[in-house]
């Protein structure tokens, strides 16, 4: 069975004013897509997709909590808990790829499109934020193929939310696959254009989790389990889901809204 | 072919097991993912009279021997999982539902209302060994085990099954107090208590410090549980604990168990336990010369 390990931090580089990569050494694989539990030690633990692969591996956290709060003071040489890697992964497949990330969703997509562009796919990056600072991994995005900017305020990019965005080149380019993560809302809208366009999606979803192995059902997404089934899901799964777009659960597993 | 349907007080199963309560049990889709899978009866999360989220992370950690987990009986309270309930069945599951309470009357009041979503009987968790206040207390006192279980029979018309606690001197005697309170059968074993330390940080592992160990490492407590228990009351036996494998089952049904329920087994082999389980059960049983699982209940007090 897979067990805990404890590694020190090797690095922390601030991605934007609310986002923090953290990278260390672990001894196992890992594929685009997948997650790790990250023990934060006295404060929680949490699902969190790996932004970097390979031997020294990373993850990507937005500031929006106690834990992650804290996690934010860490400094290299602090040791964070972790098991893994957990859940299923991007599958890559296709040429022409869109991939389409809003805020802190890029963390989940990042080592998929990079992946796509090692094996020679033409990836087309559509990135979303709030503001022009707030940008993840425009950078890497950038050296995998053309990339597109949406910023709600305008700061950089064009002016707005990323559907509308990637809606114009869906227009444009007929691609085999879109990816997508960051708000679920937003991947609902993109789930709905990829489906009007008759083009395969897999989006990843994220959820509260207890376990992350399958058992502590908090991360139910209708009959299927976001940490067992996904965090991947293709359209076809989400378009006949009731709760994806609507629903999650709440820590003491009530049915709240998205 | 050997049969393989088992009844414990009237409720009838397909086959001997049950889903172990905490496991995928939460939400209806789940319940119902997992009766498809081949369980003979899903239990439920345990429910409260009010929500509850449960602990903070680490809740579980998985080692060699088993899971150690500290969940903190999360659950969205008994109103709210009418829905939950009605969503597996809708999937044609049988339900066991599994309920808690700080005091006899909220037991009471809980078990009432979850009565009247359909459910098959009542688990009463008398036995979480890692909340404080709610049930932890009461396993250790057998007056309060026979008390408990008879508020709740008073105030429905399923069976009413109580789930005990192994983190005592002597599980039968606590049995008997069951069966003297009216419990038309008995859960044996939960968890017991114990703890992970991560040396690397010098600290337990889980957040709540201690939990309840399951899997592997209790089979053979929660099968000598079930053979004590069995030589005392005159009521059918839920065996639980460890359950892996066919053979694993059997060694509870030969202890007197009616039945087994899985959980931690969930993460070695599957969902595909259950259907595994069974067959394995039946072939061995068939090899031994029964025509029947009831035939194997309790041969080995012989």
């Amino acid at each position: 069975m897979p067990r805990i390990q404890v590694v020190p931090l090797l690095e922390i580089v601030r991605e934007t004013p609310t986002t923090t990569t953290y990278r260390f050494r672990a001894d196992f694989g890992g594929k685009p897509g997948q997650f790790l539990m990250v023990w934060i030690p006295r404060y929680d633990e949490l699902p969190m997709a790996l932004s970097y692969l390979g031997g020294v591996k990373g993850i990507t956290v937005r500031d929006y909590g106690d834990a992650t709060h804290a996690l934010a003071a860490f400094s290299a040489g602090d040791r964070i808990g972790i098991r893994g890697p957990y859940g299923n992964a991007f599958r890559l497949e296709g040429q022409t790829i869109l991939a389409v990330g809003g805020g802190s969703g890029m963390a989940s997509m990042i080592a998929a499109i990079e992946a796509f562009a090692q094996q020679g796919a033409c990836v087309v990056t559509a990135v979303g934020a709030k503001t022009a600072e707030e940008l993840l991994f425009v950078e890497r995005a950038n050296a995998c193929g053309e990339m597109h900017i949406a910023t709600d305020d305008g700061s950089r990019g064009s002016q707005g939310f990323v559907p509308p965005l990637a809606d114009k080149l869906m227009e444009r380019v007929s691609f085999d696959l879109v990816l997508t993560c960051g708000p679920e809302k937003m991947m609902k809208a993109i789930v709905d254009l990829a489906a009007k366009r008759d083009v395969p999606v897999q989006a990843s979803l994220e959820r509260y989790m207890k376990c992350g192995i399958g058992i502590c059902d908090a991360c139910a997404l209708d009959d299927k389990l976001v940490c067992w089934d996904g965090p991947v899901f293709t359209g076809e799964e989400l378009l006949a889901s009731e709760e994806f777009g609507h629903w999650r659960r709440a820590k003491d597993g009530r049915r709240i809204p998205v | 072919m050997v049969d393989l349907r088992t009844e414990i007080a009237g409720v009838a199963l397909r086959n001997p097991t049950m889903l172990a309560s905490g496991f995928l049990d939460e939400t209806g889709g789940s319940m119902a993912r997992v009766y498809k899978a081949g369980a003979g009866a899903v239990v439920t999360k345990s429910v409260g009279p009010v929500p509850r989220e449960g602990y903070p992370n680490p809740t579980i950690v998985e080692l060699d021997a088993g899971l150690l987990n500290a969940v903190g009986l999360p659950n969205p309270g008994v109103v709210e999982f009418e829905h939950e309930v009605k969503r597996a069945q809708a999937a044609g599951a049988v339900v066991i539902g599994s309920v808690y309470g700080k005091d006899a009357d909220e037991y009471a009041a809980v078990a009432a209302k979850m009565s009247t979503y359909g459910v098959q009987a009542i688990e009463l968790n008398l036995s979480c060994p890692h909340a404080k206040g709610l049930g932890t207390e009461i396993a250790q006192d057998e007056a309060a085990v026979r008390d408990f279980t008879r508020e709740v029979k008073d105030v429905v018309d399923i069976p009413v099954f109580p789930k005990l606690s192994p983190n005592v001197q002597d599980i039968a005697k606590f049995a008997v107090a069951a069966e003297e309170g009216g419990a038309d059968g008995i859960v044996a074993i939960n968890t017991l208590k114990a703890m992970a330390i991560t040396p690397e940080l010098k600290m337990p592992s889980l957040a709540n410090r201690f939990g309840g160990l399951s899997g592997p490492a209790i089979r053979p407590i929660g099968v000598r549980a079930v053979y004590d228990i069995c030589e005392k009351v005159h009521i059918p036996v839920i065996g639980v604990g460890g359950v892996g494998s066919g053979r694993d089952a059997l060694e509870y049904i030969m202890a007197g168990a009616s039945a087994v329920q899985i959980g931690t087994s969930i993460l070695s082999r599957g969902l595909g336990v259950f259907d595994q389980v069974v067959k394995e059960m039946a072939s061995l049983l068939e090899e031994g010369g029964f025509r029947s699982v009831s035939e194997a209940i309790g041969v080995a007090h012989a």
